[in-house]
């Protein structure tokens, strides 16, 4: 089991053994011209071994930023960042640039969204698949074309040894993130971030690739953070959820959980303006009013408040000037309360969802 | 590849021929009697009508295009004596060959040109790299504005300050003249240094600011990004991801520099008083010295299009989507 | 290619129609020349993106257009709308064949079809107030209408649900969605009968998708306008669309109303896009739908397959589907109005088969291998 729990002390999840990827309290800024960015405004979760997180989030929701910052991706001169990422119990926050290039495409690995522009035009596909096991295991390049070819293979490109010295524009768009997934893959990372790594792909294409990660997962046994703004895609991937908005998480609990009772209005909101294929065409789309807020100066409170239809049932002007917490474990940060949160979503949203 | 240049290269002959014709034509049609322009003043009506049959000017005006394009290709004859190909023709003010006299100036113009392209390459895309590995610290800062500040200078107000200061008031270098490399290595080092460095400032600054402007541009890719998700070390990443795409942009401005470079750099030559292939091409036009400014006219025109091939040989050197597509 | 009108012999207004038939295309083409070659560059073939499709669309109806990218979905937009001029093929509006109309004779047509675009961002000038957008179709068109533009321009950001007072604001002061009601209010200046939208939400954020959709939908009932919906978003395009059309490599496969192809789907494409949908489940137990993994990608458009376009992905591909190209038909079990492609139509049933069709190799080996052991 996945524990998303907050610190309170070491080991306090229940299966009694530490995370494999911890983030406590985490802050990211940025300093641009118009003044700072509070990508990432106080974020926690747990990831363990062979269990698939997914954050769901809209743009600017900081989902990408934060996996970017665990990767240590980050413009360092422009980047401020504070709390704890801890992976298999090594602090990745102010750890030293050739301690993180030894773990990145080694011990954790990214997929990027568009494959396109993610590959580099300039080299082989193989050679950019050889690359990260050639340095990480320091084999010769022979021993790391081999492992290039094999890899291709296993993620489905037919005639690998062929195709291994193809350059990426000579790939279509599905092969291409096939080929990104071989490289993520080369070194048998325990942690795979993927970004939105279907959203540039077409719906045929995109089922096979979410399939063959999946089974991918199975064989490599890897802790996968799968981060989409497509919730259809999430409930296929993910063990456990993390819904986002402006930098926060504002719920979380498992697939099912988040889904088929989801406690945030925000999560309402998202659920009840996308069509499903098995929802009634009858019923209008109930879309979330507004946009959502720029990060320069996020609402005060729950950064959600002026787009929610529940702050008088709050009362006191709370959700304006408190901010919620997310509860340890399953829950929602808001104001609400379990028991206005579940004759909410009974009585108002689930009739809506068809 | 190879059908790829061999289509260039006929290319470049067409072109060729059309900017032959074009300039013959485009001379020709300048309302003044060339016997009279090759005679000089107080030329007697009879030696006029011998240089117009030497010339072959009595000729129709196809003929002498025909004569002057064959010319090119085979060579032809004049009284002054047989002018093998690439023949353009003979010069009015001193009768000698016009590829004679374009051949003997060519050494200079070339030394001037590839010395000043290994200083501004070397220097120039150094400072660039350097400054976009450093960016944001007092050495970009440095660096960025001393390419504002020396791009802003001219070639004949920085040599003469250069000649000013090493030549005639210390003495610490001689006058800058041109030894052929062949005869003296190192007086023709010494000899070229000043030009070469001033000339090579200007195009520096210009070099510096834009690899420094693709390089960042390069760094913020997508792929360049992955690189680094692999765990490559930032210099890797650097010289082996961002710098080959930087590299276009580059290539595309040498070859516009080299070629303008090749046919001559006219205010370096005259600020260095050396003779090379810019100031031919002004005095021929200064002494209405027509066939002269043909010829100089048409060997920039092949550098220019052969440049232009190399630059596209480059590209798809550099980039394997040009290659294969 | 398949100029051939005798295609949908079977294609007729069904008797409850929404209305008379507004646009109508036949064997619409168009072929996108590539040169090349040595020594001299000439035309050496044709990217094939639209290729002979039939359409037709009425007044007040929203028929939406599927299917995957390079499928022509988007490139028959452009060809009704006229922004492309096709290679063959017949575009009837009202009656009239604007196939090769020229500027003057399409100019009143050309206020009646619309336009709206995927990208918000790039399709506003951003020199141009909000005002000036909305404004210059009228002006362009020589219309007046009472009470002065200005006013007209006012009403119509109220419609698309925007202040009226930012009549003089700039495109970049609005957000995405905003940007995309701005495009709306556009489209509507001239009183369209027919609007072709090319991805409009696409580009929104899911949150704002829905407020964009739900002004679509207020436009066509309020106002009568029939839409041709271009997504690729399967759920979406039915949620708006009464009729869908399903294209693969620049061909109609399948066409029908809603529940036809939603829910009775013939085609073996139709059948493989809709499950790759993922789809949300909302409740514990739901009846399982099909899975069906196709192998690699959609063929280039340049050198589509002979005879039908879809046999080289198919898992019911027989000799005969290389050979002949399956009219577009209304075959046994069909409902009036819902045409399929196909030489071996498939059950018209989503739900799950006793077994999955998984064409993909590197799935079927990774899966046969978990479930040995």
């Amino acid at each position: 089991m996945t524990t998303l729990t907050k610190t309170e002390g070491a080991g306090s999840a229940p299966t009694g053994s530490d995370p494999f990827l911890s983030v406590r309290d985490l802050y990211v800024r940025f300093s641009t011209e118009d003044g700072t960015v509070k990508a990432v405004d106080g974020l926690s979760f747990d990831l363990e071994r062979g269990r698939t997180l997914g954050i769901v989030g809209e743009s600017g929701s900081g989902k990408s930023v934060t996996n970017l910052t665990v990767l240590g991706l980050h413009n360092p001169k422009t980047t401020q960042i504070a709390g704890e990422i801890v992976l298999d119990g090594q602090e990745l926050i102010g750890a030293r640039e050739r301690t993180l290039e030894t773990l990145r495409g080694n011990k954790m690995a990214m997929i990027f969204q568009d494959p396109l522009t993610a590959l580099s035009p300039y080299y082989t596909v193989g050679r950019q698949i050889a690359e990260p096991y050639r340095k990480h295991r320091g084999v010769s390049r022979r021993e790391a074309h081999l492992r290039a070819v094999e890899m291709l293979a296993k993620v489905g490109i037919p005639q690998p040894k062929l195709r291994v010295n193809d350059y990426p524009h000579q790939f279509s768009g599905g092969m291409r993130q096939r080929a990104m997934i071989a490289m993520a893959l080369a070194c048998d990372p325990d942690l795979l971030i993927a970004d939105e790594p279907t959203t540039a792909l077409d719906v045929t294409v995109q089922a096979q690739i979410l399939d063959l990660l999946k089974d991918l997962q199975q064989e490599f046994g890897s802790a996968i953070v799968f981060i989409t703004h497509d919730l259809g895609v999430i409930s296929t991937m993910a063990d456990d959820l993390l819904v986002m908005y402006a930098g926060r998480a504002v719920e979380r609990g498992s697939v099912g959980e988040v889904l088929r009772s989801p406690q945030h209005p925000y999560t309402w909101g998202l659920l009840s303006s996308m069509p499903r294929l098995g929802s009634d065409v009858d019923k209008a789309l109930t879309p979330i009013p507004g946009s959502p807020p720029s990060l320069l100066n996020p609402p005060s409170g729950c950064p959600f408040h002026p787009r929610c239809a529940f702050p008088e049932q709050v009362g006191g002007g709370r959700c304006a000037t408190e901010r919620p917490a997310l509860p340890e474990g399953r829950g929602a940060a808001c104001h609400l309360t379990a028991e206005q949160q579940r004759t909410v979503f009974i009585d108002q949203i689930k009739p809506r969802l068809g | 590849m190879l059908p790829f240049l061999i289509r260039r290269l006929s290319g470049a002959v067409v072109i060729m021929f059309l900017i032959g014709a074009f300039t013959f034509f485009l001379f020709y049609s300048i309302p003044q009697d060339f016997a009279e322009l090759a005679c000089g003043k107080n030329c007697s009506p009879q030696n006029i009508a011998v240089i117009r049959e030497n010339l072959g000017l009595d000729q129709p005006i196809a003929a002498q295009f025909r004569d002057f394009m064959m010319g090119i290709v085979a060579g032809r004859d004049f009284p002054q004596g047989h002018c093998p190909a690439p023949c353009l023709g003979v010069s009015f003010a001193s009768g000698d060959m016009v590829w004679d006299s374009i051949i003997d100036r060519f050494p200079l113009t070339l030394s001037l040109t590839l010395g000043g392209l290994v200083v501004f390459l070397v220097v120039g895309l150094g400072a660039g790299l350097i400054a976009a590995w450093k960016r944001g610290t007092a050495v970009d800062k440095a660096l960025s504005g001393a390419s504002i500040v020396l791009s802003s200078f001219q070639i004949y107000l920085l040599g003469p300050i250069v000649l000013g200061l090493l030549v005639y008031s210390t003495g610490l270098m001689e006058n800058p003249k041109y030894v052929s490399p062949f005869d003296s290595p190192g007086g023709w080092f010494l000899g070229m240094l000043i030009p070469w460095v001033v000339m090579a400032t200007i195009f520096t600054a210009q070099y510096t600011r834009m690899s420094r402007s693709t390089m960042i541009e390069q760094l913020q890719e997508e792929h360049v990004r992955t690189a680094r998700a692999k765990g490559m070390s930032r210099g890797y990443v650097f010289f082996r991801y961002a710098w080959r795409g930087s590299l276009i942009p580059i290539v595309t401005i040498i070859g516009i520099d080299l070629s303008s470079l090749l046919s001559g750099a006219v205010v370096t030559e005259f600020t260095f008083d050396l003779a090379g292939l810019g100031r031919l091409a002004v005095e021929s036009s200064v002494n209405k010295d027509i066939p002269l400014t043909m010829g100089v006219m048409m060997f920039g025109a092949f550098f220019i299009l052969m440049l232009n091939i190399i630059v596209d040989l480059a590209y798809a050197f550099i980039d394997p989507r040009v290659r294969l597509s | 290619m398949s100029e051939n009108p005798t295609l949908s012999p079977e294609r007729q207004d069904p008797p409850d129609a929404v209305g008379e038939t507004l646009l109508s295309v036949e064997g619409l083409t168009k072929h996108f020349p590539i040169y090349g070659g040595f020594p001299f560059k000439r035309k050496v073939g044709a990217v094939q993106a639209v290729d002979g499709v039939d359409l037709t669309v009425r007044a007040g109806e929203s028929i939406g257009l599927v299917g995957e990218s390079g499928c022509g979905k988007s490139t028959t937009g452009r060809l009704i709308t006229r922004l492309m001029q096709p290679t063959s093929g017949r575009i009837t509006y009202a009656g009239q064949d604007i196939t090769r109309a020229n500027r003057r004779q399409l100019a009143p047509i050309r206020s009646e079809i619309q336009m709206i675009f995927q990208d918000p961002y790039s399709s506003l000038n951003p020199r141009q107030t909000v005002g000036t957008i909305i404004k210059s179709p009228m002006e362009v068109n020589g219309i007046n209408p009472p009470g002065g533009r200005e006013k007209r321009v006012r009403e119509l950001l109220e419609t698309v649900g925007l202040n009226p007072e930012h009549y003089n604001r700039f495109p970049h002061e609005f957000s995405g969605g905003q940007r995309q009601r701005i495009g709306v209010a556009r489209a509507l200046a001239l009183e369209p009968k027919l609007i072709v939208a090319d991805e409009p939400v696409s580009a929104l954020d899911v949150s704002i998708q829905a407020q964009v959709v739900n002004l679509l939908q207020k436009v066509r009932e309020e106002l009568g306008i029939a839409f041709l919906f271009i997504a690729h978003d399967l759920a979406i395009v039915r949620h708006f669309s009464q009729r869908v059309a399903v294209m693969y490599l620049g061909k109609v496969v399948e066409i029908g109303d809603r529940d036809s192809i939603y829910n009775r789907p013939r085609h073996p494409y139709t059948h493989a896009l809709l499950s790759a949908v993922p789809e949300v489940e909302l409740a514990e137990e739901t009846e399982g739908r099909e899975r069906i993994r196709l192998a690699g990608d959609v063929p280039s458009p340049v050198n589509p397959p002979s005879g039908c376009r879809f046999r080289t992905r198919c898992w019911k591909a027989q000799d005969k589907c290389a050979t002949q190209e399956p009219p577009l038909v209304r075959i046994g079990g069909n409902r009036e109005g819902h045409l399929t492609a196909c030489h071996f139509p498939e059950e018209p049933t989503i739900a799950a088969r006793d077994e999955d069709v998984v064409l993909d190799p590197a799935l079927a080996a990774l899966e046969e291998a978990t479930d040995t052991h």
